[in-house]
């Protein structure tokens, strides 16, 4: 007999962890988003100038009298500005992001486990909610009810949940008829512990990268709210800015151009973990 | 069937629709005396029983399915015209560039998903990746503001703003030639969040069924690279894309209400805009069912579409 060691099983985690430390670009977009919430929580206090205040010259270009990113329209700070709206474009990020997996993933495997009459009513409620044209749905609410902060959010999540919903009934049904599922069932499982113990860990994967590109598409479409002006007036956000200086591309195109890089950057550091989370967690891959 | 439930979906957007516009606070009668400066008691008394506005509920929320039924979605009071008018002047526009910019997201994004997917390791690939990437990423209106800076105003390639050129008149290529040149940019802008998504997709489930045995079985039998792809493999990864398709139809839609803002073009999304700025209740309740309306007629589209390519759709009921 060798004396080789016997591998010790490893930590389903720190295995995906590995994978996704491997796609460089998925650890460069986390390096990103950690630098955006960084400097969305310590930004103003380390920046503190006033975003609604008038500090210079209106349409000032970027660089003039050590303002890194010009002025706008009303001779506001733009920097001041990207910093402060960076907090409004995360929180309801990820708060309408956290609202629509909680309704989507209950929805979906319910509907995906019971099948039968709940399916049919649940997939019934979700037809309707994609019949809706989200943005226009949302559009309705936030002008009915008032554009504070949390009805945004709520309109977001309510408007957004269906395609978890669909995607983690897709899986509980594919998943539900695997052999395990069956011995597991035949064995006497209890329903609740085959949902969430037997089935919903396997279903994940697909669930997880969902999640992480729902955020991002949380955040584009707080940005298109808000470009339309239906946003709290009282924040700054990255969509207001653009939207309020629209009719001056000709002058300042880069009040236009620089939150819209913001928007974009962040979204696109999202979905690159997401497509980093889609590589660690999807063993189909793995051998590639 | 999908016929019957179709029309329940539409009733139940009425439904919630009308719910909603009663739970929020402010009516017309509201609306009308700010518009003229304040009025008292007595005339806002008048004008809410003009409009049946004193009426419980679900007398009001009859009359308002009935009248539907009619086709009569109430009047406008900020246009002063019959909201089923005001939206059929609309709807076209909506209709041509939703419409357009789906087949251009479908041809596109399928092509570059099935190209991908067949060379996981080439530049082509990475490509492709970062299109699709810069695509999702990057919102619709500022994408849409950028195209307009660059193709019409630095250089002037396509017009600023809106369908026709008032200026421009003739026969029906020449009007035909003046909407198309007007629709480039607007399609291109709209479509761009879509072949993201669908080029992500198309190469996804690509790739999957590549990994299938019977792709490797068609393989083993000497078919040529080729052949299993276009012969075997895409049709089985076209369904998603497909069904996917129809889901993102009412997001189109969605999408269309900003490429619309930027563009001005004359479509629902602008009255949306203009009609929940003005509070004009019956338009918004119109433009909502008018919407729901079509995402509906794009599903079964969408269902008939997924029967043709798999024929396993059809037999599961």
């Amino acid at each position: 007999m060798t004396d080789e060691p016997i591998q010790k099983a490893r930590s389903p985690f720190i295995e995906a962890w590995e994978m996704f430390a491997r796609n460089r670009s998925a650890v460069a977009g986390l390096i990103i988003l950690v630098l955006i919430s960084l400097g969305a929580v310590f930004g103003p206090a380390l920046y503190p100038t006033d975003p609604f205040d008038m500090v210079w010259a209106p349409f000032s270009p970027p660089g003039d009298a050590g303002f890194i990113f010009g002025t706008d329209y009303l001779g506001r700070d733009l920097l001041a500005m990207i910093i402060n709206g960076a907090r409004v474009s995360l929180i309801i990020g990820l708060a309408a992001a956290v609202v629509s997996i909680v309704i989507g993933v209950t929805i979906g495997a319910l509907a995906g486990f019971y099948r039968g009459i709940i399916e049919e009513i649940l997939m019934r409620i979700t037809e309707f909610f994609q019949v809706l044209p989200t943005l226009l749905f949302s559009m309705v609410i936030v002008a009915l009810f008032g554009a504070s902060l949390p009805m945004i959010t709520l309109a977001i999540g309510i408007v957004s949940w269906t395609a978890v919903a669909r995607i983690t009934r897709a899986e509980f049904l594919r998943i539900r008829e695997l052999e395990y599922v069956m011995a597991s069932r035949a064995s006497g499982t209890k329903n609740a512990k085959l949902m969430f113990r037997i089935i919903l860990p396997n279903a994940l994967p697909p669930i997880i990268v969902q999640s992480a590109l729902m955020v991002g598409s949380a955040i584009l479409f707080e940005a298109g709210l808000s470009f339309l002006g239906l946003t709290d007036p009282n924040v700054v956000s990255w969509g207001q800015i653009i939207g309020s200086n629209r009719q001056y591309i000709l002058d300042a195109s880069y009040t236009v151009t620089i939150p819209g890089l913001a928007i974009f950057v962040t979204v696109l550091a999202i979905s690159l973990v997401g497509d980093g989370l889609n590589d660690a967690l999807n063993p189909k891959l793995r051998s590639r | 069937m999908r016929v019957f439930y179709a029309v329940v979906l539409l009733a139940a957007v009425l439904v919630l629709n009308f719910s909603l516009m009663h739970l929020a606070p402010g009516d017309v009668a509201d609306t009308i005396s700010q518009s003229m400066g304040g009025a008292d008691q007595e005339i806002l008394d008048k004008i809410r029983a003009d409009y049946g506005l004193d009426k419980p509920f679900l007398v009001q929320l009859g009359h308002y399915i009935g009248r539907v039924l009619q086709f009569d979605l109430g009047h406008s009071f900020f246009f002063n015209q019959p909201v089923t008018q005001l939206i059929l002047q609309r709807l076209p526009a909506t209709l041509l560039l939703v419409i357009s910019a789906q087949i251009l997201a479908l041809v596109l994004g399928v092509v570059l998903g099935v190209y991908s997917a067949r060379k996981p390791n080439s530049i082509a690939n990475y490509f492709v990746t970062f299109f699709s990437l810069f695509g999702y990423s990057a919102p619709v209106f500022w994408t849409g503001i950028l195209l307009l800076i660059a193709f019409s105003l630095k250089i002037p390639w396509f017009p600023v703003a809106g369908m026709r050129d008032v200026t421009i008149s003739g026969g029906f290529w020449i009007q035909f030639w003046d909407v198309a040149r007007h629709l480039v940019l607007p399609m291109i802008t709209l479509s761009s969040i879509f072949i993201a998504l669908y080029s992500r997709l198309s190469r996804a489930t690509m790739m999957e069924t590549l990994g299938a045995d019977y792709i490797r079985t068609a393989k083993a039998k000497g078919l040529s690279n080729r052949q299993v792809i276009y012969k075997h493999a895409l049709k089985n990864s076209l369904s998603p894309v497909i069904t996917q398709a129809g889901i993102q139809f009412s997001a189109m839609m969605s999408g269309a209400v900003l490429v619309e803002a930027v563009f001005s073009w004359p479509g629902l999304g602008t009255l949306a805009f203009q009609s929940i700025i003005a509070r004009d209740t019956p338009t918004i309740l119109g433009i909502l069912f008018f919407s729901a309306l079509v995402v509906i007629v794009g599903n079964l589209l969408t269902d008939l579409a997924l029967r043709l390519v798999d024929p396993r759709v059809g037999g599961r009921k």
